[in-house]
This record gives structure tokens, sequence and C-alpha cells, in this order.
């Protein structure tokens, strides 16, 4: 792709005789949030270190801005990281810490002090020039790592699961701090986790992977609401995934009863999976349902409650903010846009590859 | 009742350090007696300490404990510290495989490490003399000063390496402005460890030296054949002294080492 600020060609990856990365093409825009996500093992921290130059791809390359840099070391590349256990330099203090990068790059003496206040006054820490790392609690750690990444004014940054060690609040807190800060900034982020939420909060675009093969690229709502694959629909989100037969375009036939639905162009009578998300199955009097079945569990989760409908065979999960009592007959419904209609992997080799090609 | 088992718990720790003391208190004492018989106190003198650094003989074994000591702890801290860079960075398997092979010769008996040195000195027809005694100190203290880095090293967060080139810095930036300050009180520590050890031996020495040069250890031995003079109970003591002050040093540097936040 042209006009990218970051390029990944055909990046092959092994430990130990182990396939990590196989063949991975992703390109990133100037100016974009982009999230690899997946479960641990998938190969997206390898992919970030890879760009931040800690390892070196047995086969492809690393294009930024136009140049080939895989060979380069990672002292030598215009882009910093921001590490999972932020890796503060502890007898360091704070200001040393941020000034680390413009010291090497000898930069002059008021020049490094205006960035240091500078940067402490973007993450919201001015005045702790001289704490030291230990005394600070981890998402302040982490807002000096940020810091310190920033002042050396990379085109790019690699966070690495940068909020994973902090509490559930934090956490949240430091998801807006984060798209601010980019936005404020203007410069290129690439972020890996394995929080689905994090990912869709803060996201221009999220990458799912999974063994070493990327699922899918798309926008949050994209890759929420129309996953092309089991594995993403089962990785973003809750969700009902049922095996059911395409009978025409625009009707599909589930667990023995026929749904209207919105896509075309699968074949006739042709097994596919569908997604339904549990928010969309609508619960109504049995009569007025398409399939009818029975409360079996009911749990109350805060903003709506969670119940699971036995019917035709399969555990429905809902989720609704009206409640059914367990033992309730209900019927089910949904709407024929929220129905999603995937491909059937043939073999599991397919699963992971996914949409690849 | 819990008064009697407070005075019970104070008598069996006096108990221990009267059976683990008295022998160096009964020598120290004897140090500053006036009178040459061990039986009977004949009040306090500082004679022996004025004889003894009165004893050209004595104060060149002291030299060469001290030159020997100060150069086999820091050759031996070098390659220790060295060696224990390399052995972060190897698979686990055989990390551990090398870990154990270099504590071997800490259990290993003296007298065996001694002579095996000797046979090896004399096989390669090195002459005995200061350099041997050099080169022995420096094989014993090697995994004292891998022991008292390793745990700090495995401490380090490995991604502040990678994180100080991600800044910039070259390979040896990294290491001296990141890795270095980190690890310094195991070296520190490590280094005081080796100090006390080659300070301390006597048997490896003996082995190693050949005639004509003495340690303050080898010394006081041949001394002792000839019937034991009060220099020797000053001369002990200290030694005991100074082995006490560097092992204060070494337990209390690592918490030094470290900054307090502010």
């Amino acid at each position: 792709m042209k006009n990218a600020l970051v390029n990944l060609e055909g990046i092959t990856k092994s430990f130990d005789g182990q396939m990590i990365l196989d063949d991975l093409n992703l390109y990133i825009k100037e100016n974009e949030f982009l999230t690899l996500l997946g479960p641990s093992g998938c190969g997206k921290t390898t992919t970030l270190r890879i760009l931040g130059g800690f390892e070196k791809p047995d086969k492809g390359h690393v294009i930024f801005e136009g140049q080939d840099i895989t060979n380069l070391p990672p002292n030598k590349r215009n882009l910093n990281t921001v590490f999972q256990k932020y890796a503060l330099f502890t007898h360091m203090d704070i200001a040393e810490n941020i000034a680390f990068g413009l010291k090497i790059k000898n930069k002059s003496k008021a020049y490094i002090n205006d960035k240091i206040r500078y940067a402490l006054k973007l993450v919201n820490l001015d005045g702790y020039e001289h704490r030291m790392p230990d005394s600070l609690s981890g998402g302040q750690q982490q807002r000096i790592a940020i810091a310190r990444a920033i002042v050396n004014e990379p085109k790019l940054l690699l966070l690495d699961e940068p909020l994973g060690a902090l509490d559930l609040k934090l956490r949240q807190d430091m998801q807006y701090e984060l798209i601010r800060l980019k936005n404020e900034l203007g410069i290129t982020f690439i972020y890996v986790t394995h929080d689905q939420e994090e990912a869709l909060t803060m996201s221009d675009t999220v990458v799912v992977m999974n063994q070493g093969y990327i699922q899918q690229i798309g926008t949050p709502e994209n890759v929420y609401n129309e996953p092309e694959n089991a594995f993403v629909a089962d990785f973003i989100g809750d969700s009902n995934i049922i095996g059911a037969t395409m009978i025409q375009d625009r009707l599909v036939e589930i667990l023995g009863a026929r749904f209207a639905c919105v896509d075309e162009g699968f074949g006739e009578n042709k097994p596919v999976d569908v997604v339904i998300r549990p928010e969309d199955v609508e619960l109504v009097s049995p009569d007025e349902g398409v399939i009818n079945g029975t409360v079996t569990h009911l749990i109350f989760k805060g903003v709506h409650y969670e119940m699971e409908v036995m019917a035709n065979g399969f555990e429905w999960l809902v989720q609704s903010t009206r409640m059914q009592p367990v033992g309730t007959q209900v019927g089910i419904r949904v709407a024929p846009f929220n129905i999603q209609i995937m491909n059937k992997p043939e073999s599991e080799d397919e699963e992971a590859v996914g949409v690849n090609e | 009742m819990s008064r009697l088992y407070g005075a019970v718990r104070k008598f069996y720790i006096a108990l221990i350090f009267l059976f683990l003391y008295a022998p160096i208190a009964t020598l120290i004492v004897l140090s500053f007696n006036a009178s040459k018989t061990r039986a009977k106190w004949g009040g306090f003198t500082l004679k022996w300490y004025q004889s003894l650094f009165g004893n050209d003989i004595i104060l060149q074994a002291l030299w060469n404990t001290l030159a020997i000591a100060f150069l086999s702890a820091l050759i031996a801290t070098v390659i220790g510290t060295v060696a224990c860079i390399s052995m972060q960075n190897m698979r686990r398997s055989t990390r551990s495989l090398i870990m154990g092979v270099t504590n071997i010769p800490m259990l290993n008996a003296d007298i065996v490490t001694g002579i095996s040195l000797m046979l090896l000195f004399i096989s390669i027809g090195i002459r005995f003399g200061f350099g041997t005694i050099l080169l022995a100190h420096i094989t014993f203290n090697i995994p004292y000063v891998i022991l008292s880095v390793m745990p700090r090293m495995k401490q380090l967060n490995p991604s502040t390496y990678e994180a100080a080139l991600d800044l910039g810095a070259s390979h040896i930036q990294a290491f001296f402005k990141v890795v270095f300050p980190d690890i310094l009180p195991g070296i520190f520590s490590g280094f005081l460890m080796a100090f006390t050890m080659s300070l301390d031996d006597f048997i490896i020495t003996h082995f190693t030296k050949g005639p004509g040069i003495d340690t303050l250890s080898t010394k006081i031995y041949t001394e002792v054949k000839k019937g034991i003079k009060p220099e020797m109970y000053a001369l002990s003591t200290i030694i005991f002294v100074s082995v006490l002050i560097l092992l204060l040093l070494i337990n209390y540097t690592p918490r030094a080492g470290h900054k307090k936040a502010r």
C-alpha cells in the first residue's frame, strides 16, 4: 500500500522450529491507532518486537517511511516502545529517565529541560521530576514510560500491553488518556493487547490475530458486528455461534427453524456458521417467537441480565435489561440484520488462515 | 510462666554465643596480656602489637596477604561478572548446568582444591610464588562472585536493557548506563566476599605458595610450629577484626546501594 507509514511484507518468524508468524502482511497508515488483538501466543508481541528491532524476521521485510529497516538495530529506528512492565530505570529519578534518550542524542540542557517539563505536563505529572520510579504507582510509572518515549518525537509509538498490570478502573482512565495523547501528539500508535474491550475502545483499526495469522482487519464496529469467522466472533465479545444451513439468499435455517437475514451470495443449501450477539436475541412470548425455549439460567450483571435459554437443543446466551425468571417459556426472535453469516471452515488450518489471502 | 520462658530463651541464646565466641574472646584477651604465659593475667599491654608491627617479616606477609586479596578479588570480580552476563543470556537448562558446575568448587574440600592446583602448576611448570597464589585465589574466588552477582542479574527487568536500546543507546551504553548500576551492589558485595575469602585462606595458599613467600595465615602457621608467641595472638586478633568489618560491610551494602525514594 502506498502512503503507508509502515509496511510489513511477508514476515515469517519461528522460534525453536515453532512457527510464530507465517507470511504476515500488514500496512499501517500515518496517524492511525492500530491494535493487534489476539490470545497469548498469537504472534502479536513478536510482530511488535520485529517492528521495534528486537527480533529479526526469518523472512520478509519491514518498510518504514519507504525504507527497508529489517536489519536496522533498535537504536537506529525512528520509533519508540512502551514496554509491558514499564521498564523504568530504577536508579535514576523521573527527570533522568525522561532525559535518557535526549542525552544520548547530545541535546542541549535547555532543550532537555523544556522537553521534560512538556512531557510531564502532557501525562499530567507536573512536579514529579525528582521522584524515584519506585515511589510512583503503577499508573504513574506507565505515564512516565510513555513520557520517556514521546520526548524523542518518534514517528511511531509501539505499546506492548501497557495497561496489563493496572487495575480495572485505572485501565479505563488510561484508555481515555491514551486516546487524548495520540490526538495531541499526532503520531501513529501500534498497540498490542489481548483485551478486546481495550481494542474496541481505543483503536481506529483492529487487527485480530490467531496462531500467527491475521484473522480480520477492520474498524472496531466492523470486527464486532461483522466477524468474518467463528474465531473472531468468539474472541470479540460474547456470541452465539451456531451451525446452520443457508437455504437461499436472505433465508437461513438455524436449528430447524427458518430466519430471515440480509446476507446473499452463499449459495443454496450451503452449511454455514451464524453469529448472533446475545444482546440481539429478543425474548418474546412463545407464540411470537421463531423458536421456543425455556430459561435455564439467570445472572444479574449490573447493566443487564444474562440468561441462558434452552431452545431446539442449543443453549442460547441472551442479554437483556428485562428479566425472565428461570423456567419461563419464551419465544426467540432475531432481527434479520442482526444475523451474521460466516463461511464454515473446512479444517482447523483453514480456520487459522482465515482472511489472510 | 512466660517470664520463665523468656529467661530460658535468653539463656539459650547466650549459651550459643558463648560457644561461638569464647575461643575468639580468649584470643583477644590474651593478645593484651602483659604476661608471657597463658596461665595468668599480667596486666594490660599493647607491646605485642608493637613488636608485631616492628617485625619486617610479618609486615611483608601482611603486605602479600593484602595484595593477593585485593588483586584476586578484583580479577575474580571482573571474570565473574562477565560470566554472569553471558549466563543470563543462556537458555534456562544450560544456565542451571553452568551454575551447578561453578558452585562445585565452593563445596569442594580446600585441601583437594589446594593439592589439585599444586599438581596443575607443577605439570605446566609455573614457578611457585606470588603468581601461583594469585592464580589459585582467583580460581576459588570466581564462584563467590557469581553467587552474589547472579541474583541481582535475575532481578533485572530484561526490558530495561531493551528500553535503553530503544531510546537510542548502543549496546555498550545500555549496559553501563542501565544494567551496570542495577547490578553494582551485587558486584560490590561479590568483591568484598572474594576479598574476605582470600584473606581467610590457609590451606590452598599453603599448597600453592612455594618457599620464600608467606601470607599472614601461612606465617602464623610456621610461627606456631616453633612455639606460640603472643605476637601471634595480636596478629590473629587483627585478622579477626578486619574480617568482621568486611562481613559487616558485605551485609549492609545491598541496602545501602538501593537509593531510597525521596
